[in-house]
């Protein structure tokens, strides 16, 4: 890029594809292509086998019981938007509390205050402490909620959240708990049994998928009280003048024609990932966030934003004294090194923070080293040309 | 990589970032505006005066926080909108302001650069009643409902 070998340290906001996901899609496209659920001849069948068989890799690499709860969404934030209005307008009313945490993305926070806002419920926000955890003491204080809305890992930050611990917390007060899950899927084993949360949402094309596929996983019995979200072909089991029943799960809640392919490809990327081992990538990416939090911390003018490197991801915040974050990000363009400037989607957190953007490099499993020497060395430049 | 600076970050750009004109406040201005870009988060207010004439802009300032080519791109529009009326100035093309500024930008930094123009837009509009032009609508009316 520019000239530049690249170094592509923006996987937070999306990742690179491998050639496995590419050509499994473009095989699909070619061998296996039709509508699904619907057809009797044999194409019809192999789409929908793909498709069904793309459920089980995902159930099995969130560990769900069911495949039943496995539901495909456009992206996270339709499975979030999802659970906010399904599960949230039939769940929420004056003198309950809705819960998110200072450290959500927009995805996260916006629905749960527009819901509340429209069913009279009370939208609080879970503070977070200096270092960018949450205060989880001030939890105490709190009453009423009725669900907690809390990503695994954020995304401006990498602040790992205690997730176990917020599930007890709020089960305890027969709370559920919502877990946007973008930013720990690709990066760490996921399991929703462990985890103990009730609600769990990602996206495909931040784990080497395509875009267009995103997952919402639901406790079965909460997935089979709710009403639907969208309504139309696919989710219906029949439709007459007088009156309409749903189809089972998870068919209730996939509206329409899926995202088929993407499906499918999101399922070899878990295949992808599941070869290399989810330890192994987390492994890896602590490593590159170790190095690199030691690297900027003692780079001239640079402030490093967010907790130590043993409660984070792989996601490294930070402003250069005196240069507005797309300045900084802009040089580094021209240097071949790609990251992310803005909020973020987080403003409530970037608030908090007392700025109005940051920078931030993020890793994945193909990162390298190197390639934090790059982002060192274009600092280096930007210092001297804008600083 | 220098071509890219040198074209981006050009001499007069770099001036104007770093030694803004017409920066500050203006407390009991006759109208003023305040924009964001939801992109970046960064913002701008803009504050302007008339002569007695009501029309012709006596004084116009900005305050906020922004990326090089925000701040360059608004302190250059500060001069070129000083002591014109604010009629003209309601149907400024964004050409002309882009003209000044001289430098190659992609669809996100052209937001950067347009910012200001956008503000000051809302701000006649507020306090003249001058049209605001359907791109610039947007930027006065957002909010969550």
């Amino acid at each position: 890029m520019s000239g530049k070998p690249l170094a592509y340290l923006d996987s937070a906001n999306s990742s690179q594809k491998p050639r496995r996901v590419l050509d499994g899609m473009r095989a699909f496209y070619e061998t296996s292509y039709a509508n699904v659920h619907r057809a009797v001849y044999e194409l019809g069948e192999r789409a929908t086998a793909e498709y069904e068989g793309a459920r089980d890799k995902v159930q099995a690499f969130v560990n769900a019981p069911s495949r039943r709860e496995v539901v495909f969404t456009r992206s996270a934030t339709n499975a979030l938007n999802l659970v906010a209005y399904a599960w949230g307008f039939d769940n929420l009313g004056p003198g309950d509390v809705v819960l998110v945490t200072e450290l959500e993305h927009h995805s996260n926070f916006v629905p749960w205050q527009y819901v509340a806002g429209r069913t009279g419920a009370e939208f609080r926000a879970l503070g977070i402490d200096e270092s960018g955890e949450l205060d989880l003491e001030s939890l105490d204080a709190l009453e009423n909620v009725k669900v907690v809305a809390a990503a695994y890992v954020n995304n401006s930050l990498g602040t790992v959240n205690p997730v176990e611990q917020l599930a007890g917390w709020a089960h305890e007060r027969g709370a559920v708990l919502v877990v946007d899950a973008c930013q720990a899927a690709p990066h760490r084993p996921l399991d929703v049994q462990a985890l103990g949360c009730d609600f769990l949402a990602f996206t495909g094309h931040k784990m080497c998928g395509p875009t267009g596929i995103g997952v919402l996983w639901g406790r079965q019995e909460l997935l089979q009280e709710m009403a639907p979200f969208e309504l139309g072909g696919e989710m219906i089991r029949s439709v007459s003048v007088e009156r309409t029943t749903w189809n089972e799960l998870p068919q209730k809640f996939e509206a329409g024609t899926p995202p088929i392919a993407q499906a499918v490809g999101l399922g070899h990327a878990i295949d992808y990932l599941n070869e290399i081992g989810l330890e192994s990538i987390e492994r890896h990416e602590h490593e590159l966030t170790e190095y690199a939090l030691a690297r900027l911390t003692e780079a001239d003018g640079v402030t490093v934003y967010g907790p130590p490197a043993d409660r984070r991801g792989g996601i490294v915040s930070f402003q250069v004294e005196g240069v507005h974050p797309h300045d900084v990000a802009q040089v580094l363009g021209f240097e071949g090194v790609a990251i992310r400037a803005g909020h973020h989607c987080t403003q409530p957190l970037m608030t908090r923070l007392g700025v109005p953007a940051t920078n931030r490099a993020s890793f994945y499993l193909y990162s390298l080293p190197e390639e934090v020497d790059q982002l060192v060395s274009g600092l280096r430049r930007v210092k001297e040309l804008l600083g | 990589m220098s071509d890219g600076f040198e074209n981006l970050y050009r001499e007069i750009i770099l001036d104007h970032y770093k030694n803004p004109r017409g920066h500050g406040v203006i407390e009991d201005a006759d109208a003023e505006a305040e924009g964001q870009n939801p992109l970046c988060g960064d913002e701008v207010s803009i504050f302007v005066t008339f002569d007695p004439d009501g029309d012709t802009i006596d004084d116009v300032k900005f305050s906020g926080r922004g990326c090089a080519i925000s701040q360059a791109a608004t302190s250059m529009l500060m001069e070129m909108v000083k002591g014109r009326s604010a009629e003209e100035v309601s149907a400024m093309s964004k050409d002309e302001l882009l003209d000044e500024v001289g430098i190659p930008l992609t669809p996100i930094r052209l937001k950067c650069a347009l910012l200001g123009l956008g503000v000051l837009k809302v701000a006649l509009h507020r306090g003249k009643g001058t049209p605001l032009p359907d791109e610039w609508a947007g930027l006065d009316e957002l909010e969550l409902r």
